[in-house]
Order: C-alpha cells, then sequence, then structure tokens
C-alpha cells in the first residue's frame, strides 16, 4: 500500500444517505479478476444515461449531466462528501479500487458502513467521520464557494480550508500508522508466525474435529 | 464479575495475540471462497510468493456468476466463464477444494456450508461476502471480509480485527400463524435501521428465536448485514445439535460426544452484559413488505407507503415508481423471484410450494422462478414433489446459484420491471439496472405471483 500524504483536494458533494456499494460500482463490473481499471464505472448508473458493461469504451458514453461528478469542477474532485452509513451492502473491494480509480483519496461522512470501512483503510482511502453540523456546514461551502478545496493533513488530524478554518478529525492510531507507513499487514501478521503456530496447536488439541476437513 | 456473551466466547477462544495498537489478531477456522471476491486474492498471493497458511481451512463454490438453466451448455457470456474458469484454476494450483459448477454439492456458498458441515458451531468463518453473517445462526461468529482480508486469511489464517460491541435482540412472544423468519428480521431491520448495528455483533434471543428451525434463524442471521452488523449469532440448542449431526464434514463417532460438550456451552452467560439490548414483541409483526430503496424502508402488509415530512423518501419512491399513500397490496408485479442466500433452503421452498400448490401464476406475472439454494436442496425438493407444483402452477424451476438476487448471471429484472424478491437487497439496480425489488417472505413472494400484486399471505387472501 502506497503511503498517505497531506494534499489538497477539491470536494465533491453527494448529498444522499445509505448509498450502497451497489450503486458505487455495480456487480457487472465485479466479473473483473484485476484490482485496477474500475474508475470509469464508478457510480456507473448515476453518471451515465446508458446501460454499462465491463470492457465498454466509458469516454463516448452519454453523462448524465445532473450527477455531482459530471459537473465541472467535480470531474477532478479527490474529496468525497456525503452523509449517513456510506458503503453499506456488499463487501466487495471493488467498491473502494473504484473510488481510488476515479481520484478519490479520503471520503468525509457522518458515518460509513463496517466492511466498506475497513477495506478503503485497507486501499489506502482516509474516511473521516465527522458530526452531522460538521458535514452540513461543509456542504454549504460546497454549494457556496465555487471550488471549494480541503486540505486533508492526516498526521495533525485536521481538515483546512482556503481561509486557514480548521476542522480536526479522530482516527484510530492503528488505522493512522498504517496510512502514514504504508504498510504490508500480511508481512506484519507474518511477523508473529511463531505465536500463530503455537495458538494453532493448542487450538486443535482442544478441538480436534476441526481440522478433519 | 459480569459473564460472557456468546460473542465474547467465540472471540476469546481465537484471539490469538493483542496488539499494542488496540488491534487483536484473531484466528480464523474456516475461509468459504467464491469466484467474485477472490481472483485478486490469489493473483496477490502469487506475486508475493506466499503459500497457503492451511489448506484445507478454505472451501471454494461459484455461485454468483453461473447459469440456472441449461448448465450444461457453459457459461455464455465470456466474462463470467473468465471468473468461474479462474476460480476452477486457482483452486487446483493452491491445493483447495472445490465445489465445481458440476458438482452434485454445488449451492450458493452460505447454503453449502451449514449443508455440509463445514459450517460448524464455535468455529469463526469469513468469506469475502457480506452474507457470510448467515453461518451465526449455528452459533459460529461468522463475517464477511474484503479481498485484501481474503488474501490475508489465505496467507496467516489470521485476521487484524478490533472487538466489536454487543448487542442482544431479544423476540419475545409468538409468532402468528403465518409469520415467518424474514418478516420478523425485516420488521427489526425497520426498526433499528440499516445502520442500527453498526459496530456490534447481533445476537438474536428469546423464546421466538429458540422456537426457529435452522433455516429461519439463517434467515435471520443472513440479514444481520443489512442491519448494520457485520456477525448475527445465536446460541447453540439442540435444533442446532440435531442439524449438524450427519452433515458430510460434521464429526463423527468419538468426536461427535466430544464436539457437542463444548457447543453445549455456546450460550451467552446469564449475567452477561449487553452493550445495548433491544426487545421486540413477536405478537406485533403482520408479512413485511419493502416498498423503496434501502431494506429499513419497508411496512406491513396492511399499510400503505408512509409520508415524510420532508421529503427525505421522494429519491426511493421515484426509483421504485410509487407514491406515498398507495396501499402496499395495490402494488402490482412484473416478476417472482424465489431464491438466495436469505431464503432458498427447503423449508423455504416448501413454504412457497404451499401457497402455489393447485393454483396457476397470475396472467400478469411475466416470469416466476424459483432457484433452490443448492443441488442437494434441488434434489430434496424434487423427492418431495416440490418442483411439479411449482411447474404446475407456471413457475420456472431452475438450478442453484444467485441468480437474480444480484443478477450476475442472465437472471435480470429490465428496467422498470418490479419483482416481489425473496433475497435481501432492494438497492437501486440490485437485480438489474432500473429494476424494481420488493423484500419479503417466500409464501408472500408465491402468493403476490398467484394474485399478480401483494397479499395477506397470513390471512390467505391468495385462496380464492
Amino acid at each position: 500500500m502506497d503511503k498517505f500524504y497531506t494534499f489538497t483536494g477539491i470536494v465533491a458533494p453527494l448529498d444522499r444517505d445509505n448509498i450502497d456499494t451497489d450503486a458505487i460500482i455495480p456487480k457487472q463490473f465485479l466479473k473483473s479478476i484485476h484490482r485496477t481499471g474500475f474508475g470509469p464505472n464508478l457510480f456507473d448508473e448515476w453518471r451515465y444515461l446508458d446501460h454499462g458493461e465491463p470492457g465498454q469504451d466509458c469516454s463516448n458514453r452519454p453523462l448524465n449531466q445532473d450527477f455531482v461528478l459530471n459537473r465541472n469542477p467535480y470531474q477532478k474532485a479527490s474529496i468525497l462528501l456525503t452523509r449517513e452509513n456510506f458503503g453499506c451492502g456488499s463487501s466487495r473491494e471493488h467498491a473502494p479500487w473504484a473510488l481510488i480509480g476515479f481520484g478519490f483519496k479520503t471520503i468525509i461522512a457522518e458515518s460509513f458502513a463496517d466492511i466498506f470501512y475497513n477495506n478503503c483503510f485497507k486501499n489506502g482511502i482516509l474516511l473521516i467521520t465527522l458530526a452531522k453540523e460538521q458535514i452540513q456546514s461543509l456542504f454549504e461551502k460546497t454549494e457556496s464557494e465555487n471550488e471549494f478545496t480541503l486540505a486533508v493533513n492526516l498526521e495533525n488530524q485536521a481538515l483546512i480550508d482556503s481561509r486557514g478554518n480548521m476542522t480536526p478529525f479522530e482516527i484510530e492510531s492503528f488505522r493512522k500508522d498504517a496510512l502514514m507507513n504504508g504498510l504490508d499487514e500480511i508481512g506484519l501478521t507474518l511477523s508473529h508466525e511463531e505465536e500463530i503456530k503455537t495458538f494453532e496447536k493448542n487450538h486443535l488439541q482442544k478441538h480436534p474435529w476441526l481440522f478433519t476437513t | 464479575m459480569n459473564g460472557k456473551t456468546l460473542y465474547d466466547k467465540l472471540w476469546d477462544s481465537h484471539l490469538v495475540r493483542e496488539n499494542e495498537d488496540g488491534t487483536s489478531l484473531l484466528y480464523i477456522d474456516r475461509q468459504l471462497i467464491h469466484e467474485v471476491t477472490s481472483p485478486q486474492a490469489f493473483e496477490g498471493m502469487r506475486l508475493a510468493n506466499r503459500p497457503l497458511w492451511r489448506t484445507e481451512a478454505n472451501v471454494a463454490v461459484p455461485d454468483h456468476n453461473i447459469p440456472t438453466k441449461d448448465r450444461d451448455e457453459g457459461i455464455e457470456d465470456p466474462i463470467s466463464k473468465l471468473q468461474v474458469d479462474t476460480l476452477d484454476e486457482n483452486c487446483e494450483s493452491f491445493q483447495i477444494k472445490e465445489f465445481k459448477m458440476s458438482d452434485p454439492n454445488q449451492g450458493i456458498v452460505h447454503v453449502i456450508g451449514p449443508e455440509q458441515g463445514l459450517t460448524l458451531p464455535g468455529m469463526t468463518i469469513v468469506c469475502g461476502d457480506s452474507h457470510t453473517s448467515t453461518h451465526g445462526a449455528l452459533g459460529a461468529l461468522a463475517f464477511g471480509i474484503g479481498t485484501s482480508e481474503v488474501e490475508h486469511v489465505l496467507a496467516t489464517q489470521c485476521l487484524i480485527q478490533q472487538k466489536s460491541k454487543n448487542m442482544l435482540i431479544n423476540v419475545k412472544g409468538e409468532l402468528r400463524e403465518g409469520i415467518t423468519a424474514k418478516d420478523l428480521i425485516l420488521f427489526i431491520i425497520g426498526k433499528i435501521g440499516t445502520a442500527g448495528g453498526t459496530g456490534y455483533a447481533i445476537e438474536f434471543g428469546g423464546d421466538v428465536i429458540k422456537s426457529l428451525s435452522m433455516e429461519g434463524r439463517m434467515t435471520i442471521c443472513n440479514m444481520t448485514i443489512e442491519a448494520g452488523a457485520r456477525a448475527g449469532l445465536i446460541a447453540v440448542d439442540q435444533t442446532t445439535l440435531d442439524y449438524v449431526k450427519g452433515k458430510p464434514f460434521s464429526p463423527k463417532g468419538e468426536l461427535w460426544g466430544q464436539a457437542c460438550e463444548y457447543w453445549e456451552t455456546l450460550q451467552s452467560d446469564e449475567n452477561a452484559a449487553f452493550d445495548k439490548t433491544i426487545e421486540i414483541d413477536a405478537g406485533d409483526i403482520n408479512p413485511m413488505v419493502t416498498w423503496g430503496t434501502s431494506p429499513e424502508l419497508v411496512v406491513d402488509i396492511e399499510s400503505d407507503i408512509p409520508t415524510s415530512e420532508n421529503g427525505k423518501f421522494q429519491p426511493a419512491l421515484d426509483y421504485m415508481g410509487l407514491d406515498q399513500g398507495t396501499a402496499i397490496k395495490d402494488i402490482a408485479l412484473d416478476k417472482i423471484f424465489i431464491g438466495s442466500c436469505t431464503n432458498s433452503r427447503i423449508e423455504d421452498l416448501r413454504e412457497a410450494a404451499k401457497v402455489v400448490d393447485g393454483k396457476k401464476v397470475s396472467d400478469s406475472i411475466k416470469l416466476a422462478m424459483v432457484v433452490p439454494g443448492s443441488c442437494p436442496v434441488k434434489e430434496q425438493a424434487e423427492k418431495e414433489g416440490l418442483d411439479k407444483i411449482f411447474l404446475d402452477a407456471g413457475f420456472e424451476w431452475r438450478d442453484p446459484g444467485c441468480s437474480m438476487c444480484l443478477a450476475m448471471n442472465a437472471d435480470r429484472l429490465e428496467s422498470g420491471e418490479r419483482c416481489a424478491s425473496t433475497s435481501n437487497r432492494n438497492f437501486e439496480g440490485r437485480q438489474g439496472q432500473g429494476g424494481r425489488t420488493h423484500l419479503v417472505s417466500p409464501a408472500m413472494a408465491a402468493a403476490a405471483a398467484i394474485k399478480g400484486h401483494f397479499v395477506n399471505v397470513a390471512k390467505g387472501d391468495w385462496e380464492n
């Protein structure tokens, strides 16, 4: 995983609760056996007026101009602002892969679904949870300012707008650490190989029926 | 001192180590694998040149992409075919046990796990699929994971986890005649919302849960993720043990007795402390029907679509082509889908067949299909003559798979079509772009097929 560096990006407002992973990346694109190439199909059913299929050249497809990511300047957005329970539904990691493919590095919401939350951090996307009023205020700024940007400073756990207004955010230390250092989690777990082996041996002794397949 | 919850017990018995940063390393007994969320994990294993930690812990089956008819002709869509072929190749090269598409025990991963005895009480079970929560019905700690975590388990047999909070949903009273586990879980989701369980492992308890069959319990735990909780749990009792006994991979002989002795401890202690407890009176529940694009947008069959003061429901109503105030019974359907990891087990098919027996699917229904959850379910249903009941009524009787629950194969809704579905998600486009899904129980879907619109199956409204 790449390290997470401080950046400044355009904030795209997606004003809706309960956006599910089927909306983030529709099922037909899950047939891919690769990790990349999902960006053009992010929010496919909202973004285009026709039906999308995998392998299609999206550059010629009719765009839904009402959808926020098709409007200027949001094609270049790297921060997504949304409401409650973002990423609910399936465990498909294709959802964070599609968000990354589009260019999103950070998502700010009132709350996130559990599996999606985990999946994003495993792919270097920073998810920031803020209170309802703070989210509302950010939505208002995206309306009042032409090209509302935020600087995302993970080290200091702060969002800073162009006027210098700072919004602090909370994040669990292990997630921060993993993002800042771009950690290889499998490698980290394997550094405890002996402990796992010892556990496994005892576990099998106690529950000998477990390992019969 | 407080006692332990069932979740605490399962967690503690799989805890390898607690890391300094507040995370834990949790040992995983079983990983179930399907074709959609695994190819990138196997690719990662190859790139890093890592071996599997414990090959036998993994069992695979293709289910999402596979056709539900003319299966002997193979998979027509080349992209779907490549994904299924990739699973076959990966299982072969990593020596993982796989129930291939042509295997007589193939089926939806969450149906075959318990059916084969690959899911056992007390296990930790993961799968790259959110409906892994299903297996919690057997007193196992089971939850969905992403592809990175699939790879993590392949390589280490462990996951880095944070412990969830404990929630108890205590279901008291008695379900009325004709009210099923599906109605109960939809009612619960309507009450607590799709984010109500976020951050929790939910244990379902109370007399009503104890009285449910294993199939009913699996329906409840399956949809726990629709309430936001990754894991649903039900304590082990005699019903559980009776179900597990004699399954192909369940313990036999001396091991059976030893296992039972341990499994019988898999209940929350009487003095266990839950972070949150919700009481449900089952006597209040009617057959439930979702009307919107989230499982929490649900009412009972006797109701009208609710009115929202702030226009909050408008996007869902627009998508569904419905108006607030419309009676649920006035909603006419185009298609009927009986299947999915929520409701495709033998008991589900029996309930639906009971309604359909001797009747005909309404002329207004374009397609009514039954997709059994697995080949053994299909075989059992055919032994009981259920296939004939469905076929005589005008239903299609298909081969097992995920099918129109998420329309990754050829089974889907066309834009604007309305479906009574026994599946688990009514999200926009879930069953096909522009398709409109109403989640219901198998009996409700069957009755809607006969009448062409929703009726109250508990009142016998479909009979005349």
